[in-house]
Parts: structure tokens; C-alpha cells; sequence
């Protein structure tokens, strides 16, 4: 990090200009302070020549690159998340500018919703399974694509054939929108027009036939579908940049040894990439508890029918900016956010292990 | 975690441990790896793997193909048979959707936004990464964190006071305000990935360029930010499709005037109008309008594209 010569100063603690030097006049801090609020052409000769002007200019450099990100980061993104703990604790309609201070009312008045509840319970439902669907799915893909081919010659493992293509076509999800993505898979669902009863009635199986999303029993299954749909091609690719960096002579004294293929994946595989699945678990909750968009596109009325596919972020938004409770929304907002949190220590602390080098 | 893996991982394979002896078995003693007969166990899970490799390709690529044949069929031969091809090829649904339902005008807004926030969200973005990753200052670390954990939390936690924080400044509804939130909220990954790019790059061109006279901005600008290339094109493509792909910004910050809505927006729009009217032609139009440039961007640049997006989850 220091390894740059305008450095002077190696200690990250070195005083500024400002503050050091006991000869240096009320007028020479004045010029001082000026200097760096000034452009660099503009330096006062008496400054330039001093022999701290290196310092100077170091954090002139440093203040004038960092001060428009960090505002606007601080202001849009720092200031609401910690606006959220205020506002969780007034009764805001958010239409007005007035509201009172009401303590925990908004926390307790949630245990007794039933809405809330049922939004935890299915988002809960989505943070569990989603990930292991998705995930195992990718692992599976990857592995074959990887390791599934025929032996060839003095090869210990090889990928299929056009594994290329394959990752081409897996990814493409990823790269649309949520919102294109929530829309083809409305249609896919519908049940008269949609393709997926049709296909099922060409196969024979016309009793699999129903209403994908306006069932209550299936409708959430239907949407968490799309969810994995999404981001299987994303860990494919990912998984696959890392099962490609292990060393093919593992394999090659794996398959020496005798191990079949699926004895080669969760012996040899899986603990070498663990990081990578541990990572990508991680960011798969975190977007399975999001799942915003493809509800609110998808589903009936925003989450039904009835509260069968209500997500919390869906609950969260309804009640800020259609029924004008800010402050409550807010509390819910505070309790995701909690949520968010607990599953990733959890997520960490459960699946720290050695990490292997190779 | 770990635990529970490890279990279920011996479990199976005791349970294989039969095959992979049987397998052994099979083959000759002292057979070199590549001449092993193939097993028949291996070739009938390449079968098995083959087939399922080839279903997920129609499961991925199938909904987005049905969309775009259908954008070329007429309303009424839709509605209720699904599976069909065109048959006149008119392009009636295509200027329905891009005149009747504002696509066009849609596409425009967004491309308008991305103009601003992308450019605005690389400049800063590896503004602030280059005097974290090659600066030491009082801070330094805390700002770096702050970048860092803004990565984890999702947009919507925040949405209520951020609404009312854009209400405070006229940022709401306007061109401007949508993109400083884009930028905003593109700032943590940004930040953190280039600066731990910033680091790799080795120190000894900068002070060169330092030797030679050149100032601070000067070598960012002219020396550190064109050896960033690499870093920038992975991270600008992130950025890309995340901001043109934003669903949930302009929802929340830009959903009153219809006329400035994004494509995005426009979509979602369209297909709740197509319950209303039955027009399916003009959705899967619209669809295929917003669908078709990104996948031919993405084939063309398929490696940088999969690099790109999958880069924060590796770094």
C-alpha cells in the first residue's frame, strides 16, 4: 500500500500539515488551509516550496478523490439504513411530515400479524431450500461439465463435449432482467396460453395440468422455480472457474486409486471448492430473502392468492407506499435486516473450516 | 455447516464403496489412467448426464425462445395455442409494442440514466479505490469497511427513509436523482473490487510518472486508471447489466410520471395492460425487444460477460 515514493510520511498517523511546525505563523496555516481547498495551479509559491508541501499535497489528493463518493454514498446509502432504526420506532404514515415517538409499538404490533408471519414463513421457506436446489443443481452441472466426459487419451478427467455451449446457454437468465424474467415466466405459468400445461398435456400427463401460480398450495414453489432458474447458470459458471483451477493431478491419483466419479466429486471436488459453495450459499440467501421483484411482476395481486406467496420484502413495500405506514414498513425493514444478518454469521460460523491449498 | 457436509459426504460414499470396488475390479492391474476400459457404469451416467445437460438447456433457453416466435404470431392465433409458428411474417406486434405500449420510448429513458450513472459510478467507483488501495491515511480502513459491508444488505431495507432522503433534496422522479441513486448504490461493490485490483498493479510505474514531474491526478488519470483496464472493463460490464437491469430503484423513485418510466418498468406495465386486453403479440414483442440486444451483447462478449458478474462472488 506504501510502496509508492510520494508516501513520505510511512506512518498512516503522520501529522498534517496543518497541526505541525512551531514556526509557522497564524498567516501560514491560513495560506495552508487554503491551499487545499484550492486546484493544485493555484498553490501560493511560500506553500510550494515548503518542505511540507509533499504532505500537503498527499492529503489535498486523497480529500478531493474521496469527497463526492463518500457524500453521495454516505447520504443515499448510509444515512437511510441508519434512519430505518429511527423511523422503526414512530408511527409515520409517510404522507405527512409529522409523526410521534411510540417506542417498540411497531415491533410488538408485528407479533400479533398475522400477514408478517405468514411473509417470514415463506421467505424462510425460500432462504432454505432455494439455496440448496440451486446450488446442488450447479454442482451437479458443473461437475459434468467439467469431469463428465468420456476418458480420452492420457487425460485423467475431461469435460463433455461443447461444455462451452452449454455454460453459454445456462447463463443467459442471469444477464436479463428480473422484471423480463418475472414477465416470460408469467406467461409460461398461464394456464390456458402458457406453454407449460400444454407441453404436459402432449405428454400425457394432462392431470399435472393447474393453475402454477393461482393454486396456494403450489404457487410459492412455482415462483422459488424461477428463482432457481435465475442463478443456476450463474454458479455453473462459477463453480466451473473453480473446479478448472484444481490441480489435474488430484484427479489423476484420485483415478489411479480407483475412485468412481461420484466418489471423486464429494472427496476430491467439493471439499477443494468449498469456499467458492460457501460464498455463493451466502449470496444465494441474500437474494432468495430479497426476491422482491419476480413476486411483485409474477404473482397474484403482489403476493397471493391470499398471503401464499407474500415475501417479506413484498410486505414491507405494500405497507410503505400502498397503505401508508411508513414507520411500521420500516420495523419490518429492521427485522429483515436482522434476519439477513443472523443467516449470514450462521452461514459463517458453521462452515469455517481449514482452507485447503493446492 | 461443515459437520452435516462431511457426514452426509462419508455416508455416500460407503454407500458407492461396492461400485467403486467393482470398478476396480474391472479394470486391468497396471493399466495406465487414460486406457481404462470404459465401465459400463461410467457410460451409463454419461447418458444419464448428457440427457440432463441437454434438458437444462431447453428449460434455459426454451421459455426465451417460445417468447420470441411468438412475438411473430397474431394476438388471436396465441391466446389458448401456445406451441405454433407464424403464419404471415408481419412485424405488427413489434411496432405495436414500440409505438402503442412506449417501448421505444422506454428503451430511450433507460439508455438516457445508463449514460449518466455508468461512467459516474466507474469515475467514482475507482476514484475512491485508488486512494484507499495505494494511500495510507487516518481512515483508510474504516472507509474501506464502510464500501465493504454496504455490499451485503439488499436495496429494500433501506427503501422508506431513502424515498423521503430523495423527497428532501427534489431528487425523486427526476432523470438526475434516479441516477445518483444508481451510482450510490453501485458504489460498494465498485469501490471494493477496484481497489483490490488497485493493489495488484505494481507501484513502480506511478513513480516513475512521479519522478518525472507528474501530479497525483495526473498519474491516476494517465498512468493507474489505463492499467486498470482489465479490472474496469469486468467491473463497467457488472455495472452495466445492473443498472440496465434495475427493476427495483425505479419502482420505488421514479413510478409517478409515466413518461419518464424505464424499459424495465415499461415491461412490467405491459404484461399487467395484456391481462386486461388479451394482447400477447404486443408483450412477447416488447419482451423480445428488451431481450434480444442484451443476449447478442452477451454472446458477443460471452467470456468478459460470465467474468464479470461471477468476479465478486470469486474475489
Amino acid at each position: 500500500m506504501a510502496n509508492d515514493v510520494r508516501a513520505v510520511d510511512k506512518s498512516p498517523t503522520a501529522p498534517a500539515p496543518r497541526k505541525g511546525g512551531d514556526r509557522a505563523s497564524f498567516g501560514d496555516y491560513l495560506l495552508f488551509a487554503a491551499t487545499l481547498v484550492l486546484p493544485p495551479r493555484f498553490t501560493p509559491k511560500k506553500v510550494k516550496y515548503n518542505r511540507r508541501y509533499r504532505t500537503l499535497d498527499k492529503y489535498r489528493f486523497i480529500s478531493w478523490f474521496l469527497v463526492v463518493p463518500l457524500l453521495l454514498y454516505a447520504v443515499l446509502v448510509i444515512s437511510p439504513f441508519f434512519q430505518a432504526f429511527y423511523y422503526s420506532l414512530t408511527d409515520w404514515s409517510g404522507y405527512s411530515s409529522d409523526f410521534n415517538y411510540i417506542g417498540l409499538d411497531n415491533y410488538t404490533r408485528m407479533f400479533e400479524d398475522d400477514d408478517f408471519w405468514a411473509s417470514i414463513k415463506n421467505s424462510v421457506v425460500l432462504l432454505v431450500v432455494a439455496p440448496v436446489v440451486t446450488l446442488g443443481l450447479g454442482l451437479f452441472f458443473a461437475f459434468m461439465l467439467q469431469a463428465g466426459g468420456r476418458h480420452r487419451k492420457s487425460e485423467a478427467i475431461s469435460g463433455v463435449r461443447g461444455a462451452k455451449f452449454f455454460k453459454v446457454v445456462y447463463f443467459f437468465p442471469q444477464v436479463l432482467s428480473v422484471a423480463i424474467v418475472g414477465v416470460v415466466w408469467g406467461s409460461v405459468y398461464d394456464p390456458i396460453t402458457g406453454p407449460l400445461n400444454e407441453v404436459l398435456r402432449i405428454v400425457g400427463l394432462e392431470s399435472w395440468t393447474q393453475g402454477w401460480l393461482s393454486d396456494p398450495n403450489i404457487a410459492l414453489y412455482s415462483v422459488m422455480f424461477v428463482m432457481c432458474w435465475m442463478f443456476i447458470g450463474f454458479y455453473v459458471v462459477l463453480f466451473s472457474a473453480a473446479m478448472g483451477s484444481v490441480p489435474k493431478d488430484i484427479y489423476e491419483a484420485a483415478l489411479l486409486d480407483g475412485a468412481s466419479r461420484p466418489k471423486t466429486f464429494f472427496r476430491v471436488t467439493l471439499p477443494l471448492i468449498w469456499d467458492t459453495v460457501q460464498t455463493g450459499w451466502i449470496y444465494m440467501g441474500i437474494q432468495a430473502l430479497d426476491g422482491f421483484a419476480i413476486v411483485y411482476i409474477m404473482t397474484i395481486n403482489a403476493g397471493g392468492p391470499g398471503n401464499s406467496t407474500l415475501v417479506t420484502p413484498v410486505y414491507l413495500y405494500k405497507k410503505a407506499f400502498d397503505v401508508g405506514q411508513a414507520g411500521y414498513a420500516t420495523a419490518v425493514g429492521v427485522v429483515l435486516l436482522i434476519i439477513t444478518m443472523i443467516f449470514t454469521a450462521i452461514m459463517m460460523l458453521l462452515s469455517r473450516r481449514e482452507r485447503i491449498e493446492f | 455447516m461443515s459437520g452435516e457436509m462431511q457426514v452426509t459426504s462419508l455416508t455416500k460414499t460407503t454407500a458407492e464403496e461396492p461400485e467403486g470396488e467393482a470398478a476396480r475390479t474391472d479394470q486391468p492391474p497396471a493399466a495406465p489412467p487414460g486406457k481404462a476400459p470404459k465401465s459400463s457404469e461410467g457410460s451409463v451416467l454419461n447418458a444419464f448426464s448428457s440427457a440432463f445437460l441437454v434438458l437444462w438447456v431447453i428449460m434455459a433457453a426454451g421459455p426465451l425462445i417460445w417468447v420470441m416466435v411468438n412475438s411473430l404470431r397474431e394476438s388471436s392465433d396465441i391466446t389458448g395455442n401456445p406451441f405454433g409458428w407464424p403464419t404471415s411474417l408481419s412485424f405488427e406486434n413489434f411496432s405495436n409494442a414500440w409505438s402503442d405500449a412506449n417501448i421505444g420510448k422506454y428503451a430511450a429513458n433507460s439508455l438516457i440514466i445508463l449514460c449518466g450513472s455508468l461512467p459516474g459510478t466507474m469515475l467514482l467507483g475507482s476514484m475512491a479505490a485508488y486512494v484507499i488501495a495505494r494511500f495510507s491515511f487516518r481512515g483508510n480502513r474504516v472507509i474501506y469497511m464502510l464500501f465493504a459491508g454496504g455490499m451485503m444488505f439488499p436495496i429494500i431495507l433501506a427503501v422508506v427513509p431513502l424515498f423521503f432522503v430523495m423527497d428532501n433534496f427534489g431528487l425523486l422522479d427526476t432523470r438526475h436523482g434516479i441516477m445518483l441513486a444508481y451510482i450510490a448504490y453501485s458504489l460498494p461493490f465498485t469501490t471494493f473490487f477496484m481497489t483490490s485490483f488497485f493493489r495488484t498493479l505494481p507501484g513502480s510505474v506511478a513513480e516513475a510518472a512521479t519522478i518525472d514531474g507528474a501530479s497525483h491526478t495526473r498519474t491516476f488519470f494517465q498512468i493507474m486508471l489505463p492499467m486498470a483496464k482489465p479490472g474496469l472493463i469486468s467491473i463497467g460490464i457488472f455495472n452495466f447489466l445492473g443498472q440496465w437491469n434495475q427493476y427495483f430503484l425505479p419502482l420505488a423513485l421514479n413510478s409517478t410520471d409515466p413518461d419518464k418510466a424505464l424499459l424495465t418498468q415499461g415491461l412490467a406495465e405491459l404484461s399487467v395492460n395484456q391481462g386486461y386486453e388479451g394482447d400477447w403479440g404486443a408483450l412477447f414483442a416488447g419482451l423480445s425487444i428488451a431481450m434480444i440486444p442484451i443476449l447478442v451483447v452477451y454472446m458477443v462478449f460471452q467470456r468478459q460477460v460470465q467474468e464479470g458478474l461471477t468476479a465478486g462472488a470469486v474475489k
